[in-house]
């Protein structure tokens, strides 16, 4: 990436920043309940007086206008301070990093899921086009693609765990036994997806000029398809590996519920329920800037892939 | 329109799958000849029932018959992902044609707030809005449109500015027609075919968001036999009262299953030059 490439994206990067945070913020005041209040009582049936919760509103600067509260919320942000977390009753900032740890191991298992299955049966696919094994490879991706994530893991759950009694059902901890279940449910999903897209980009290059160049100059399909085509096919799949993982990070919310996974969806959900706003907030401020790493990621990795990137640089 | 009822006479693919949606729309609509119980009714007694002749799904905690509210579901789950892609193709399309249409400021904004929208993971802001604004069918469908209409606005957007230096709109402007006119008879009725079948083909993997929504309980709200909902009921019985996770999810998946080979095979007939 050249630097003026370089510095127009990290503006990019910084004002979506703005927007999402800015959005965020907006969004407690879509809420019904009094925040305030919920601070004071826990959720819980506890009486408290009117004086009580203005004086805390006010202590907390929330009497200010909208836009002031804004920034001094973008301050703090800035500072690295997400404020305190009455539901995990630690700074929001401490929190998120504890459960980090479990949405990447769970990401990163299901996309390795994901590759091992999907860039074999893609490929496949698309050089077999229109056979019996395209079909199948087609229909399971469907199939793949129809299925409601959080079903399929209640059925994993049900069948593997307690029918088979393979697997444990009770989750909650981060373990090799525990991930098995989530991974695979997310793995499916995301395969089937990648799969369907790996065949379209193999068949997209199988249909160019210079594989029937290649072709009529006699080479074999396979150093065709291994040393042509799918060098000339990495570079889509990146970026759609880049969109899974970034997918992966943010919206595994559904099967990290279904699993009790401690990850950051499942925090979404839970600050959620409990209208802890600052977690909320932070949650949704901290995938944004780990999808947006990644795809600023993906986009780098350009150069390396692709050689006229590298040499038009020059 | 024609091209759908000359698919339909020649397409048998097509017919069969037009068949089998219109089979779930029929489901929905007479619920309540098809049912043998109330969905809502609650008999405790007869909690936790394992499917047989009386209850062929069993019954749940409250004793309230299992095949009735995943019937009922049909209801609730397919009117609301057809509300959902109604809303989401309205407002997509419309901010992509006035983008489109008049350029400038206007789509300069319109086009960055979409910018933001897609450098961001749609589903945890749909669960942060549905959930903050507490659950209900209508703010799932305002979560859920508030992160999807992108994708109808980009699309609406790049047509219409195909279709803005064609002959015809110069002509429809020197004759003297409004934007208004221009908008509403020239230019929507030429972009709406590909709108539609983008519309058709997204059923599917909107009724997998709606129901996401209302199994994490930021959707509809009991005792509403919605299949998402019901799943989100029926996975704390996992282990005492499998048949109750069992059916509502299958309903699921069957019915996306048809949606989304309908809208294949919607698109492979008004639009024949994609393949595959």
């Amino acid at each position: 990436m050249s630097n003026k490439q370089l510095i127009s994206r990290i503006g990019q990067f910084v004002l979506v920043l703005l927007g999402i945070s800015f959005l965020t913020f907006a969004l407690t005041m879509l809420s019904p309940g009094d925040p305030v209040k919920q601070m004071l009582t826990g959720g819980e049936d506890v009486f408290v007086t009117a004086a009580q919760v203005e004086e805390l509103r006010h202590e907390l600067g929330l009497d200010k206008p909208f836009i002031l509260q804004y920034f001094d919320w973008l301050y703090r942000t800035m500072h690295g301070d997400l404020g305190f977390s009455f539901m995990a009753r630690l700074p929001v900032v401490d929190k998120l990093w504890e459960c980090l740890p479990a949405t990447v191991l769970l990401s990163l298992t299901s996309l390795a899921f994901m590759l091992v299955v999907a860039i074999p049966a893609g490929i496949v696919a698309a050089v077999k086009q229109n056979t019996w094994v395209d079909y199948l490879i087609r229909s399971f991706t469907f199939l793949g693609v129809s299925i409601p994530g959080f079903w399929l893991g209640l059925m994993l759950l049900w069948i593997l765990g307690l029918h088979l009694g393979w697997l444990p059902i009770v989750g909650g901890r981060v373990a090799l036994d525990t991930i098995i279940l989530p991974a695979l449910t997310l793995g499916i999903a995301m395969a089937s997806k990648y799969t369907r897209q790996v065949r379209t980009v193999v068949l997209e290059e199988l249909h160019q000029d210079y594989v029937m160049g290649a072709r009529a100059r006699g080479m074999s399909e396979g150093y065709i398809l291994w040393k042509e085509v799918l060098p000339n096919a990495m570079l889509p799949l990146i970026t759609l590996l880049g969109l899974s993982l970034g997918s992966l990070l943010g919206g595994a919310a559904v099967v990290e519920m279904v699993f009790s996974w401690p990850g950051l969806g499942r925090l979404a959900v839970e600050a959620i329920n409990y209208r802890d706003f600052n977690l909320i907030q932070g949650v949704i401020l901290w995938i944004a800037c780990m999808y947006m790493i990644i795809n600023l990621l993906v986009d780098a990795s350009y150069h390396y892939f692709d050689p006229r990137l590298r040499m038009g640089e020059k | 329109m024609e091209k759908i009822l000359i698919g339909l006479k020649t397409n048998r693919t097509f017919f069969i799958y037009s068949v089998l949606a219109f089979l779930l729309v029929v489901i929905a609509i007479f619920a309540p000849v098809i049912v043998s119980h109330d969905p809502l009714e609650a008999m405790m007694k007869d909690a936790f029932q394992e499917p047989s002749s009386q209850h062929l799904f069993g019954t749940d905690k409250l004793g309230r018959d299992c095949f009735s509210r995943v019937i009922y579901g049909a209801r609730y789950s397919i009117s609301g992902v057809l509300l959902l892609v109604a809303v989401v193709f309205s407002v997509g399309t419309a901010l992509g044609v006035v983008s489109g249409y008049f350029g400038g400021k206007i789509d300069a904004i319109i086009m960055r707030i979409s910018d933001l929208m897609i450098s961001f993971p749609g589903t945890i802001l749909a669960i942060a809005v549905a959930g903050i604004m507490g659950g209900s069918l209508i703010n799932a469908v305002i979560a859920l449109t508030a992160v999807s209409w992108t994708k109808y606005a980009r699309l609406a957007r790049s047509l219409v500015l195909k279709i803005k230096k064609r002959d015809f709109v110069d002509a429809a402007i020197v004759n003297g027609g409004t934007p208004i006119h221009i908008l509403w008879q020239h230019i929507t009725p030429n972009i709406l075919p590909t709108v539609i079948i983008t519309a058709a083909t997204d059923i599917g993997s909107m009724m997998l968001e709606l129901a996401g929504l209302s199994f994490l309980g930021f959707g509809s709200q009991p005792p509403t036999p919605e299949w998402g909902l019901m799943l989100n009921e029926g996975r704390q019985q996992l282990q005492t009262a499998p048949w109750l996770m069992v059916f509502p999810g299958l309903a699921i998946f069957i019915t996306v299953v048809i949606f989304n080979l309908w809208g294949d095979s919607l698109r492979d007939v008004l639009d024949p030059r994609q393949d595959g």
